[in-house]
């Protein structure tokens, strides 16, 4: 709550004016122990945009982006918006604890910040930054991030390569360290807003059970990332 | 004289409000019945607008309960919980918790809120800008979890500004956790609420989250929807007055 208020007590400081060009630096760390982040996207836009809002359902843009990585469809909805994006940052997959760092020159008038991968292995899991204010204060600016669910899948944990929009299922584990054969956790999700992900459940069977995962490698707790920007 | 009378006016209405006699008298020394007469100031009020978002997969949120407030708080973390606060964590029931005497003014909200959905809920106060504003709501499908701000420092609020917060859960420490279904009284069981029992720690701290059946507590009548992780609600709290 400190950190709300400290926030809070930022923005009132900065002028609502902005007129002017940034130039920001984005650290993105994943701090999961068994989770991979698909391809980054991380764009700066103006105050009417917005990739996803907690409470509502999702775009099909953002249900592409959560159920498969796919984020060509907010990226399209950014180029609209007249955002400044970088998609892919990391060049590929952004392993556990490693980081990626990328630089934006924001527009006028873009200076809002907003960042989404999807998390794998999970079904429409994803970590998101939801249209944070770019200070115009030159400063380092440091806060962590939630995963969220879509709330488009129900998380049955059944790794079957899908991941496609509507196909049941999970893409794949990059760590190679899941089970298969699983009868699946769930064929239900009862909240379909954009919410807080419950987290994997997994099972310790590699040959079966429930899940896929397994609840010694892919479980998480809040929160999944950290954000370092630098206002130059 | 006549800007004293109105000072005095401003200043002591409220006590001289009921004491129709000394108005009367204060007319007819007058000379100048139009500055007497005036009318009081109107009350100043401060209008809050909380908006809840319930972030949780399935677990609906018993009627939040907002307080306005100049001191104290309703939990601390290491310390026991109060029975209001017990009865809110085990059962829902806002009432007690609303009645505290450190509140100038409480809410309850209009009924449960599902996973998933919002509710706003609008909060006045008069003559008194509040210093602080708590919020407290129980996680019915789990033992004694709830959620909440305590004592959020709401005065430097302008009129039109806002402050969003992320609400982490808490354990009450007033009921084991056992995930039964006799004690349970959300929908995914049905069971129990209150009982004045305290059979666990006896102190409020963080939840650890719930542990289901789907995940080896066969006695659990959870199961993993019910999971949860921080935070679990979205609150935006709005002065618009």
């Amino acid at each position: 709550m400190k950190t709300t208020l400290l926030t809070a007590a930022l923005l009132l400081a900065v002028p609502t004016s902005s007129a002017y060009a940034q130039q920001v630096e984005i650290t993105v760390t994943n701090l999961t122990q068994g989770l991979y982040y698909t391809p980054l996207l991380v764009s700066a836009h103006n105050s009417d945009t917005a990739l996803f809002s907690l409470g509502e359902m999702a775009s099909p843009e953002l249900q592409a982006m959560a159920e498969g990585g796919d984020i060509s469809g907010l990226s399209a909805m950014l180029t609209n918006a007249n955002a400044t994006s970088v998609e892919n940052p990391a060049g590929g997959l952004l392993a556990p604890a490693m980081s990626t760092t990328t630089m934006l020159d924001t527009a006028e008038g873009n200076n809002y910040l907003s960042i989404v991968a999807m998390l794998l292995p999970t079904n429409d899991g994803f970590v998101g930054l939801n249209s944070w204010k770019i200070p115009s204060e030159v400063g380092t600016y440091t806060f962590t991030l939630n995963a969220y669910d879509a709330g488009t899948e129900a998380n049955n944990e059944v790794i079957n390569g899908g991941g496609a929009p509507g196909v049941l299922g999970i893409p794949a584990d990059p760590s190679g360290k899941n089970g298969t054969g699983a009868t699946g956790v769930t064929m239900v999700e009862d909240n379909n807003k954009v919410h807080i992900h419950r987290g994997n459940l997994g099972d310790d069977d590699l040959s079966g059970g429930k899940s896929d995962l397994v609840n010694s490698v892919h479980r998480w707790l809040n929160p999944v990332a950290r954000v370092t920007v630098k206002v130059m | 004289m006549n800007n004293l009378i109105k000072l005095m006016t401003k200043k002591t209405f409220l006590l001289l409000a009921s004491s129709s006699l000394f108005l009367l008298s204060a007319c007819n020394n007058s000379n100048n019945d139009d500055e007497v007469m005036v009318t009081p100031p109107p009350p100043i009020i401060y209008s809050y607008e909380i908006s809840v978002t319930n972030l949780t997969q399935a677990q609906p949120m018993s009627p939040i309960a907002v307080m306005l407030h100049n001191d104290g708080d309703f939990w601390q973390v290491g310390t026991s919980a109060s029975t209001a606060l017990e009865k809110l964590a085990e059962s829902g029931d806002n009432s007690e918790l609303l009645d505290n005497n450190i509140i100038l003014v409480s809410k309850s909200g209009a009924g449960i809120l599902p996973a998933g959905m919002s509710e706003t809920i609008m909060l006045d106060i008069q003559d008194n800008i509040p210093a602080k504003l708590s919020l407290a709501t129980m996680l019915v499908n789990t033992n004694d979890a709830f959620t909440g701000i305590n004592a959020l420092a709401i005065e430097n609020l302008a009129v039109n500004e806002s402050i969003s917060v992320f609400t982490n859960s808490y354990d009450a420490g007033t009921e084991k956790n056992s995930e039964l279904m006799a004690t349970i009284p959300g929908p995914a069981a049905g069971g129990e609420g209150f009982n004045n029992a305290r059979d666990d720690v006896d102190f409020v701290a963080m939840h650890a989250g719930i542990v289901s059946q789907d995940d080896g507590l066969m006695q659990s009548v959870l199961t993993q929807a019910h999971r949860f992780d921080n935070p679990s609600l979205k609150v935006t709290i709005k002065r618009v007055k």
